[in-house]
């Protein structure tokens, strides 16, 4: 077992796929030489070659485009956006074909390719740096939406992404990138995809959330543990889509309250998803309203303004206890 | 010297087939009399295939549709360079090179009638369905190229397709130059048919060519006379051959004109003159190669009157084979959202499929 920051961990997922199938390439900005501007595919090139490392032109179009030919003609590629506020100028290539090429030919043609991408604030990025847009993707029916929390969770659900028979956008959270290490199994371990996971089983309240706002929210969670002795729920979403409607909802009808913590604006976004799930199947279960603790619906403010537009432990731990005292 | 010419560029024209069907000899293809025949029943049927769609679709026994008539040249002849292996990445006007790459018609007549059975066919492998985004299906044909070589694999290369009007999308840019970067075993096709629905290709783009694209990434590029099938046959072969021996990629402009509407629910009479459609009908690809071949011996009346049945009779079968398809397995969508389904997909496909039998108990 080593300590790995999730960095290092990701590393690690896409290395040892590469090791275990000449399949797997890699294509990007910067992802060769340079080993991705966080880093993230380090010594890759070494390793593996300019013909499975490939730094490519700064086009996003042109690298998930061309990642969907080599995924049809039977590669595995695994393509990073440098930045997810880029992923738009390709967004059609997901939307218009990665998505929809086995529907559309019941199967003959498939895209398993991985669009790997950093989101989110709280780095003090420039601007198009900081977004949080999960449900940007997460409407595409066809695609994939995972987004790891921790570094040991990075590496399993990697790992599960690129054997994925279809398209995952993998959305990383920068901000925790190197913000702690995690014991990181040796042996190989690959997490499921389209499933939730119970971080910590309870019975008075569920409090769901994901990526970047896990930590502040473990942090709120043990603040309320402690001064109220409570006993709490902790759900890691990890898949945004498809999502495992069943793991919320089994959790919700017992504990009968929840808060849901997001970064990314709040309407239409995969919170609204969640309490709308909630709504179909369990409402009266519920002793109390579903509670969000989220983004405001403004353009993502530049830095200066970015620590309080984001939700932090003291907003989550407010949210958590309105909805205990409802 | 401050100021010096550092490179100079030059666009030629091919052309093997005068408008009479005159041959330049010097540039005639060396393709047997079958391979000949063969190649005029492909741009036959491809002709009647669509006319066939057309009355098919005034019917209302199929949706719309892009007719391709008149670009027959351009489309078999690109077919008929290709080599076994090769990948086939269309766009959605090239019925003709799909059916000879082996699609059967009868999966052009079920796409237009709104079955997604008609994107794909026992064999289709190397043929990726009819992409409708303008010019992103270019950049799967660099990728597919990027496959090809990172395999070694031997004698292989793709075709792909794209429109005047695509070479202004940024996906044909891109591809381009992935392409010219990469040094991948791709032949670009852009079928300059004259106009991209209302817009005309004088006001798509300032440049004089659309071949002098290729200029731009250091790619070989020409433009041939669209309308003559053996110029088209012999850019394509040059391009492939270009390909397979490790030489990357190229881009063939075929100059030739869309005589029918963009699609069936269009009214090309708004935007362009009956003037310019009829003097387009008297350069069109069919009437020169009728000619060369006649002039050769290959064809005359009555082989032209058998081959016309032969081919009549061929579609004929085909349309009574759409008019007795069934649509099956109405929740389909529900199987192919992704190669495991996932038990909310699974729930959606019951919700599905219960409303769809109260509506039938409602019904009677």
């Amino acid at each position: 077992m080593a300590k790995l920051n999730m960095v290092q961990a990701l590393n690690l997922a896409m290395a040892e796929e590469m090791a275990r199938d000449r399949d797997v390439v890699i294509l990007g900005e910067d992802v060769g030489l340079d080993g991705g501007v966080f880093r993230v595919t380090e010594g890759l090139l070494e390793k593996f070659g300019k013909e499975r490392v490939i730094d490519t032109p700064l086009a996003e179009s042109g690298i998930v485009g061309t990642a969907i030919g080599m995924a049809i003609s039977g590669l595995k590629p695994v393509a990073e956006i440098q930045f997810s506020g880029f992923a738009f100028l390709m967004f059609h290539q997901l939307e218009g074909y990665a998505s929809r090429f086995r529907s559309r030919t019941h199967g003959q043609f498939t895209v398993p390719l991985v669009v790997r991408m950093p989101y989110g604030g709280k780095v003090r990025a420039l601007e198009h740096h900081s977004e949080s847009r999960e449900a940007s993707f997460a409407h595409l029916p066809g695609l994939k939406v995972v987004i790891p929390s921790s570094p040991r969770n990075a590496r399993a659900l990697l790992l599960a992404a690129i054997r994925d028979p279809d398209t995952v956008v993998f959305m990383e959270p920068k901000r925790s990138y190197r913000a702690f290490r995690e014991e990181v199994p040796e042996e190989e371990e690959v997490m499921e995809i389209g499933k939730a996971q119970v971080v910590e089983a309870g019975t008075d309240l569920t409090v769901i959330s994901w990526g970047a706002m896990m930590r502040p929210t473990i942090a709120a969670v043990e603040q309320v543990k402690e001064k109220r002795g409570t006993s709490i729920e902790l759900i890691d979403l990890l898949t945004m889509a498809p999502m495992d409607g069943a793991t919320l909802v089994d959790s919700v009808r017992k504990t009968g309250r929840c808060v849901v913590v997001q970064e990314a604006p709040r309407s239409c976004s995969i919170s609204s998803e969640i309490i709308a799930r909630i709504n179909d199947r369990e409402l009266l279960y519920l002793e109390a309203p579903v509670k969000r603790v989220t983004g405001y619906d403004v353009v993502t403010p530049y830095f200066a303004r970015e620590e309080t537009y984001l939700p932090g432990p003291e907003r989550i731990v407010r949210a958590i206890e309105e909805t205990l005292d409802f | 010297m401050p100021l010096e010419e550092i490179a100079t560029f030059s666009v030629s024209r091919l052309q093997v087939l005068d408008e009479q069907g005159k041959v330049d000899s010097a540039l005639e293809p060396e393709l047997t009399d079958e391979q000949l025949m063969s190649l005029y029943r492909h741009m036959v049927m491809a002709r009647e295939a669509d006319q066939r769609m057309l009355k098919l679709q005034r019917q209302g026994r199929i949706g719309t549709f892009g007719p391709c008539t008149g670009q027959e040249a351009s489309i078999c002849g690109t077919a008929m360079a290709m080599g076994e292996k090769d990948w086939l990445v269309g766009a959605f006007r090239e019925a003709g090179a799909r059916m000879m790459r082996g699609e059967p018609f009868l999966r052009q007549l079920l796409y237009y009638n709104g079955f997604e059975e008609g994107n794909y066919f026992a064999g289709n492998e190397r043929v990726t369905p009819v992409a409708v985004i303008v010019a992103a299906q270019l950049l799967h044909a660099v990728g597919i190229g990027y496959s090809i070589k990172y395999r070694g694999e031997k004698d292989t290369a793709v075709v792909s397709f794209v429109g005047d009007g695509g070479t202004s999308e940024g996906d044909f840019h891109e591809a381009l130059n992935f392409a010219s970067v990469w040094q991948v075993p791709v032949v670009f096709i852009v079928q300059n048919n004259q106009w991209a629905i209302s817009h005309p290709r004088s006001k798509q783009t300032h440049s004089k060519t659309l071949a002098q694209k290729a200029i731009a990434y250091d790619m070989p590029g020409i433009q041939v006379d669209g309308n003559d099938v053996l110029a088209v046959y012999r850019a394509v072969k040059e391009g492939l051959d270009r390909a397979y021996s490790g030489g990357g990629p190229s881009l063939i402009e075929t100059d030739t004109y869309r005589l029918m509407m963009h699609t069936t629910a269009d009214d090309a009479t708004k935007y362009r003159n009956e003037e310019e459609v009829e003097a387009a009908w008297k350069r069109e690809p069919l009437i020169r190669f009728k000619a060369y071949l006649e002039n050769k011996g290959l064809l005359d009346e009555e082989k032209q009157a058998a081959l016309a049945a032969d081919v009549k009779a061929e579609i004929d079968a085909v349309v009574k084979e759409l008019d007795e398809w069934q649509l099956q397995n109405i929740d389909q969508s529900f199987e192919h959202v992704f190669g495991d389904k996932h038990p909310e997909i699974a729930l959606q496909q019951a919700e599905f499929l219960d409303e769809l039998s109260r509506e039938e108990d409602a019904n009677g």
